[in-house]
C-alpha cells in the first residue's frame, strides 16, 4: 500500500473537500458580518448573535426542536436497536421480507411522501397535529437509520462471544446486557446521534405534521429564508454547526476510547 | 410444566424483539402509505379534513362503487404534471451521473490513501452531512445569487463583466443536489473500492494494459455494487426533492415533489396531493425494491 498520495488523488481530494467546506465556511464567516447585506463584508461584529438571543420566536422554535429531537431519538434508538437485532439474530421469521422492506424504504423514500402519508394517518386516527405527531413521525423515519448503523456493527462482531456466554449458562437477556450491548454500544450511541441530528434537521416531514405551538427551528428558518437572506439565520446556523461539530468530535473520541478499551480487554 | 412456564414466557419475550419494531413500522409507515392510496381515490371537499372519505371502516363493501379515478384523470389531462414528472426524472438522472463523475475520483483517492489517513478522510466526508441540510442549501443562495460570492469572485478575476444568472435556474438545482448528496455517493463507492486488491490493477498494468483500460476493465466492474448502491441512494430521493428546487430552482424549475407540496399547502387539495404522491411512489417502486435487494445482499456478504 502506498504511503503517499499521488498527485491526481491529492487533487481530487482537495477539490472535493473545498467544494464541501467552502460554502459552510462562507456562511460562518458572514455570520460575524456587521452589514445587514449577507454577501457584502462590513467589518467584524457579533450584533446578529445578540439579535438572535432577543428573537423569541426563534428561541422558542429551538427549544421545541431540541425536545422533539431528544425524545424521538431515544425512541428511535430503542426501536432501531430491536429491529437490528431482529434482522441479524433471528434467522428467518414470518414476514421478514416485508420487514426488511419496511426498514429500507423510509431511508430513501422522498420526504414529501412520508410526510404526507403520516399526516393523513394522524388525521385518520384523529390525533391532533403538534408536538406528539412530529415526534412520532421523526421516530418512524430515524429508527430505520439507527437500524442500519447498529446492524452493521452486529454483523461485524464475533458471535462466538455471545455463544460462549450462552454455553456457560447465561440466559439470553443477561447475554445481551453483559456481552452484546457493551460491544455494540458505540454504534448505538452513533445511531442515537444520527437520529437526533436528522430530527433537528428535518423540514419537510415536520412541516406536514406540525400544528399550533410546535413550530420547529427548520420551519422557522425556512419561512425566514423564503423572504430573503438574513444575517440572523447565518448566526443561528453557525451556532447549530458549532454544536454539531463539538458533538461529533466528542462522539468520535468516545467511540475511539471504547474501541481501545474493548481491545485491551480482549487481550 | 414448571420448566415450560418460564421458557414459554422467555420465548414470548424474545418474540417481542422483532414484533415491536415490526408493529411500529406497519402502523406508522405501511398503513399511512395505504391511506395515501385511499385518499387519492376520494373527492375533494371544502371541509377539515378537506376530502370526502371513500369509505369509513364499517362500509368496506361500498369501496369499489365509490372509488373514482377523477384525481388521476385530472393529473393525466394537465400538462403541468407530465412536465413536472419528466423533468424530475431528468434532473435526478443527470444529477446521479454528475454525482458519479464527481464522487468516483474522491472515493478512489480515499481508498488509495495511506491507511492512517482514511478514518480522517471518512470523517471529513461525513461531517457536512451532520450539519443541517437546509442550512447547507441556504449557504448556496448567498453564493449563487447575482450579487453573490461566485459572481463577485468571477468579476474580481475579470473573467466576466456581467453577473451570471445562476440562482433560480436548473443549474443551481444541479449544484445543490451535487453538494447535498455527495456523501451518499462517495461512501458506498469507497466501501467497495477499498476492498479491491490493488494487485489486480497492477497485474493488468504489468500485462501491458494502459491505465485507462485497467481502470475500465478491472476497477469499474469490481466497484459495480458500490456504483449501484450509491446511484440508487442518490437517484430515489432526488426525484422527490423539494427543498433544493424550492430554494435554488426558482419558479421555472418544475419538480414533482414541489408540485405535491403546493397542491397540499397552497391549494389545500389533499386528494390531488395524494394522487401526486402515488404517481411519485409508482415511479420509485422499482428503484426502491432494487435498493433493498442491493443492501440486503451487502449485509449478507459481510457476515
Amino acid at each position: 500500500m502506498s504511503r503517499r498520495f499521488s498527485l491526481f488523488n491529492a487533487t481530487s481530494l482537495a477539490l472535493g473537500f473545498a467544494f464541501l467546506y467552502l460554502p459552510i465556511l462562507l456562511l460562518v464567516l458572514y455570520s460575524f458580518n456587521e452589514s445587514r447585506l449577507v454577501t457584502v463584508w462590513g467589518g467584524f461584529s457579533v450584533r446578529w448573535y445578540r439579535a438572535l438571543l432577543r428573537n423569541e420566536a426563534l428561541m422558542d422554535a429551538a427549544w421545541i426542536t431540541l425536545r422533539i429531537g431528544l425524545l424521538s431519538a431515544m425512541l428511535a434508538t430503542l426501536l432501531g436497536t430491536l429491529a437490528a437485532l431482529a434482522l441479524t439474530r433471528y434467522g428467518r421469521f414470518p414476514g421478514k421480507a416485508l420487514f426488511t422492506g419496511l426498514i429500507y424504504a423510509p431511508l430513501v423514500m422522498p420526504e414529501v411522501i412520508t410526510g404526507l402519508a403520516l399526516l393523513l394517518f394522524f388525521v385518520a386516527v384523529d390525533l391532533d397535529r403538534g408536538f406528539l405527531t412530529v415526534t412520532l413521525a421523526h421516530t418512524t423515519v430515524t429508527m430505520c437509520f439507527v437500524t442500519v448503523v447498529v446492524q452493521a456493527r452486529l454483523v461485524a462482531f464475533d458471535r462466538s462471544l455471545e455463544e460462549a456466554a450462552m454455553d456457560l449458562g447465561a440466559p439470553p437477556l443477561r447475554t445481551f446486557f453483559s456481552i452484546t450491548l457493551p460491544l455494540i454500544s458505540p454504534s448505538v450511541v452513533a445511531g442515537f446521534l444520527l437520529a437526533f441530528t436528522l430530527s433537528l434537521d428535518d423540514l419537510v416531514i415536520a412541516n406536514f405534521n406540525t400544528g399550533p405551538g410546535a413550530t420547529t427551528l427548520p420551519i422557522r428558518i425556512y419561512s425566514q429564508v423564503r423572504l430573503g437572506l438574513s444575517p440572523e439565520v447565518n448566526a443561528a446556523s453557525t451556532i447549530l454547526i458549532g454544536i454539531v461539530a463539538v458533538g461529533v468530535t466528542a462522539a468520535t473520541l468516545l467511540s475511539k476510547r471504547s474501541v481501545l478499551r474493548s481491545r485491551r480487554n480482549a487481550h | 410444566m414448571n420448566v415450560a412456564g418460564p421458557s414459554r414466557g422467555r420465548r414470548a419475550a424474545a418474540a417481542l424483539v422483532p414484533a415491536i419494531p415490526y408493529l411500529w413500522l406497519t402502523l406508522l409507515f405501511l398503513v399511512p402509505l395505504l391511506i395515501v392510496i385511499k385518499i387519492s381515490l376520494s373527492d375533494t371537499a371544502v371541509a377539515q379534513p378537506p376530502y370526502r372519505p371513500v369509505f369509513d371502516g364499517s362500509r368496506w363493501s361500498g369501496f369499489f362503487s365509490e372509488l373514482d379515478f377523477d384525481n388521476f384523470a385530472l393529473l393525466a389531462a394537465d400538462e403541468l404534471y407530465w412536465v413536472a414528472t419528466l423533468s424530475s426524472l431528468r434532473i435526478a438522472l443527470v444529477s446521479t451521473v454528475l454525482l458519479l463523475i464527481a464522487g468516483f475520483p474522491i472515493a478512489y483517492a480515499m481508498a488509495r490513501a495511506p491507511v492512517a489517513w482514511r478514518p480522517l478522510l471518512i470523517a471529513l466526508i461525513i461531517l457536512p452531512f451532520w450539519t443541517s441540510f437546509l442550512i447547507r442549501i441556504y449557504a448556496w443562495v448567498a453564493i449563487l445569487k447575482p450579487e453573490g460570492f461566485l459572481n463577485q469572485a468571477l468579476m474580481g478575476l475579470g473573467l466576466i463583466t456581467e453577473p451570471l444568472q445562476v440562482l433560480n435556474t436548473e443549474t443551481a438545482v444541479y449544484v445543490g443536489i451535487l453538494y447535498a448528496y455527495l456523501p451518499f455517493m462517495v461512501l458506498p463507492l469507497y466501501a467497495t473500492l477499498e476492498k479491491i486488491d490493488p494487485a489486480l490493477v497492477e497485474a493488468a498494468l504489468d500485462l501491458g494494459s494502459p491505465p485507462w483500460r485497467a481502470f475500465w476493465a478491472v476497477t469499474v466492474p469490481l466497484s459495480l455494487p458500490g456504483i449501484v448502491a450509491g446511484s440508487l441512494l442518490c437517484f430515489i430521493p432526488a426525484v422527490g426533492e423539494f427543498v433544493i428546487p424550492d430554494l435554488l430552482g426558482g419558479s421555472e424549475t418544475l419538480m414533482i415533489g414541489r408540485q405535491l407540496w403546493s397542491e397540499f399547502f397552497s391549494n389545500r387539495d389533499w386528494p390531488l396531493a395524494s394522487a401526486v404522491a402515488l404517481v411519485l411512489l409508482v415511479l420509485l417502486v422499482v428503484p426502491i425494491v432494487l435498493y433493498r435487494e442491493v443492501e440486503a445482499r451487502r449485509v449478507e456478504a459481510q457476515r
